[in-house]
C-alpha cells in the first residue's frame, strides 16, 4: 500500500509546532507578480500628521545595511531555516519618525496589504530586504524588495513593499480580511482568526 | 447535471496502465458515484498519516453513469500530488475524490452544433471524454479535435483517437519532435495551423480549449481573430500545480 | 506558476452556494465586467482561492478553507447570479 506524504515528525526545536522543513523556497502568488523598476521605486513610511518619509533606490542602497540568516515560517506549513538576506533594519528607517500610533499597514505594488503592531518591526525584529542568499531579491520572492519580518508567519513578510502607515487600530490587511490571524505568531500557531 | 460538488467519495485503483514514460490512467472505483458529464473534473484529495491533505483537480477521461472514474494524471517534475499518483499509488489503494464538478467545461449530446475541440499536452484528457460521449449517444454533430503535443510518445489514448470506429476526427500538432514521414515541421501552434486545422467560423462551432495556460491564452485569442463568436469559445486551464 | 481559471472553484465554493457556482454571472464592482465565475482570473495560492477580474484585476472574491470551514469573501463583486436552469 503507497502511502503519501514525505512530512516527517519534525523533532528540531527551531520548528515551529504544525510545520515541516523545506530545502526549496515555495512561489505563492495572490496575484500577478508586479515588475518595478529599481529607477521607479520607493519606499515611503507615513505617519498621522501626514509626514512622508521617502527613500528612493539610491537611498535605500546607501543607508547601513545588515546581512542577516534568520529562519522563515509560512503558514502553509513549510518552514526553511537559516535562510540568508541582505537589508535595511526598519529601526534605522524609523530613526528620525515621530509617531505616536501603535499599528501599521504595510502596502505592496500590486496592491497586497498586511498589517502589524509597530513594536513588532523595531527592535530588530524587521528589515526591508533587497537580497537573498547574496543575489539581488528575485521579483517571484518579493523582489526588488520585500519587508521581511521573521519572527511572524511569512505571510506578513509584505512581498514588493511599498511603504508603511501608521494607523490608529490594528486594522485587518488582506489574509487578515480573509480569515487569518490578526497577529499570526507561528510558535502560538497563531494561524487563522 | 448542474448540481454542485455532492461531497467527497471514496475511489479505489482498480486498473492502472502507462499512457506515456511520464503520465498513468488510473480507473477507480466509486461506490455510489452518481455518474459524469464530458468536461467535468474531481478534486482528488490525499491526507498523509500526520494529517496533511493536499487536494488537486483532474478531469474525468471518463464519462457516463458507471461506478468507474478514469482519471489521466501526468507527472509534473515539480509537483507533490502527481508523483505519487503515477509512480506509487497501487491497485487497492484509496483516494477521496470530491465531484463531479463543473457546469461550463461540459458538453451535452444534446448539443447539434459542430463542436471544435483543442486540447494543449494534458488539456486533451476533458476532450477525450467529449470525444467519448460523442460515439457512445451516436451524436450527428460533426466533432473534431486539434490535439497539440510535444512528441508522437508523449499521445495520451492514441489508440482510442486513431480507431477505426471514431467518431471524431483528430489532427495532431507536434511542437517538438514530429514522426519521421511528417509532413510539417515542429513548432508552436500559429494562427495559420489553427486556420486550417480547424472548423471555420461559418460552421459556428463550439469550441472548448484546453491546456497550460499559455496555450489556452494564445489559442483562444487566435480563434476569435479567426473570426469565431466569443460566446463560443470556452476554455479550461491547467496549471503546473 | 501564473493562474488558472474559475473552474477550479466548483469544489470549494460547491458546498457553500445553492447553485452551481462556476456557470454563476457575476459582475465586477471595479470595471463592471460581466462573466460567468469560470472565466475569472483564479490565483490558487495556498492560503486560499484569490478569484480577480479577467479584465482589469481587481479581487472579485476571496475562498479560504480554514481548517476545515471554508469561508467565502466577495470585496470585488456586485453581484453574483446562478445560470438559467438548463
Amino acid at each position: 500500500m503507497a502511502v503519501f506524504g514525505g512530512r516527517r515528525r519534525e523533532e528540531n526545536a527551531a520548528v515551529p509546532p504544525g510545520q515541516h522543513l523545506t530545502d526549496g523556497f515555495p512561489v505563492l502568488s495572490a496575484g500577478p507578480t508586479p515588475e518595478i523598476e529599481t529607477a521607479d521605486w520607493d519606499f515611503l513610511i507615513r505617519t498621522e500628521s501626514g509626514t512622508t518619509h521617502r527613500w528612493d533606490w539610491d537611498e535605500l542602497q546607501a543607508l547601513p545595511a545588515e546581512d542577516i540568516t534568520v529562519d522563515i515560517h509560512c503558514v502553509t506549513s513549510w518552514s526553511k531555516l537559516g535562510t540568508s538576506w541582505r537589508g535595511v533594519s526598519l529601526d534605522t528607517l524609523f530613526a528620525d519618525v515621530e509617531t505616536s500610533r501603535e499599528f501599521v499597514m504595510a502596502h505592496s505594488y500590486g496592491g497586497y496589504t498586511t498589517n502589524l503592531p509597530l513594536e513588532e518591526i523595531l527592535d530588530g525584529k524587521a528589515w526591508i530586504a533587497y537580497e537573498y542568499d547574496g543575489d539581488a531579491l528575485d521579483p517571484e520572492h518579493g523582489g526588488p524588495a520585500r519587508l521581511l519580518v521573521p519572527h511572524l508567519y511569512l505571510w506578513k513578510s509584505a512581498k514588493w513593499v511599498r511603504g508603511l502607515v501608521l494607523q490608529d487600530d490594528d486594522e485587518p490587511g488582506f489574509w487578515e480580511q480573509n480569515g487569518y490571524n490578526m497577529h499570526g505568531d507561528p510558535w502560538r500557531e497563531e494561524r487563522y482568526a | 447535471m448542474t448540481r454542485p460538488g455532492s461531497g467527497w467519495y471514496v475511489g479505489t485503483l482498480a486498473r492502472a496502465h502507462a499512457l506515456t514514460p511520464t503520465a498513468r490512467s488510473l480507473v477507480f472505483t466509486v461506490e455510489g458515484w452518481p455518474g459524469n458529464e464530458a468536461g467535468q473534473h474531481v478534486d482528488v484529495r490525499l491526507t498523509a498519516p500526520d494529517g496533511y491533505q493536499a487536494v488537486r483537480s483532474y478531469s474525468i477521461a471518463s464519462v457516463g453513469a458507471s461506478g468507474e472514474v478514469e482519471l489521466a494524471v501526468d507527472l509534473l517534475p515539480d509537483g507533490e500530488v502527481s508523483p505519487f499518483l503515477v509512480e506509487e499509488l497501487e491497485i487497492g489503494d484509496t483516494v477521496e475524490m470530491r465531484g463531479p464538478l463543473g457546469g461550463w467545461f461540459v458538453w451535452k449530446p444534446e448539443e447539434t452544433r459542430p463542436v471544435q475541440l483543442i486540447g494543449g499536452g494534458s488539456g486533451v484528457v476533458p476532450l477525450i471524454a467529449m470525444s467519448r460521449a460523442h460515439t457512445s449517444s451516436a451524436s450527428a454533430a460533426p466533432m473534431r479535435l486539434l490535439y497539440s503535443l510535444r512528441s508522437p510518445a508523449d499521445a495520451f489514448f492514441a489508440d482510442e483517437l486513431s480507431a477505426a470506429t471514431a467518431t471524431v476526427e483528430t489532427t495532431r500538432h507536434y511542437t517538438r519532435t514530429t514522426p519521421p514521414d511528417w509532413a510539417r515541421r515542429p513548432g508552436r501552434l500559429t494562427a495559420d495551423d489553427l486556420a486550417e486545422a480547424t472548423l471555420p467560423p461559418a460552421d459556428g462551432p463550439l469550441i472548448y480549449i484546453c491546456g497550460p495556460n499559455g496555450f489556452v491564452e494564445v489559442v483562444a485569442r487566435a480563434m476569435i481573430a479567426l473570426g469565431h463568436a466569443a460566446d463560443h469559445v470556452r476554455t479550461e486551464r491547467f496549471g503546473g500545480i | 506558476m501564473g493562474h488558472l481559471d474559475g473552474n477550479v472553484l466548483a469544489g470549494p465554493i460547491g458546498d457553500l452556494l445553492s447553485f452551481e457556482p462556476t456557470t454563476a454571472r457575476g459582475q465586477c464592482a471595479g470595471c463592471g465586467d460581466v462573466a460567468v465565475l469560470a472565466q475569472a482570473t483564479v490565483y490558487v495560492h495556498p492560503m486560499g482561492y484569490v478569484v480577480r477580474c479577467r479584465t482589469c484585476d481587481d479581487v472579485l472574491l476571496v475562498v479560504v478553507d480554514n481548517g476545515g470551514r471554508s469561508s467565502l469573501n466577495m470585496p470585488g463583486l456586485r453581484w453574483l447570479e446562478a445560470a438559467d436552469p438548463a
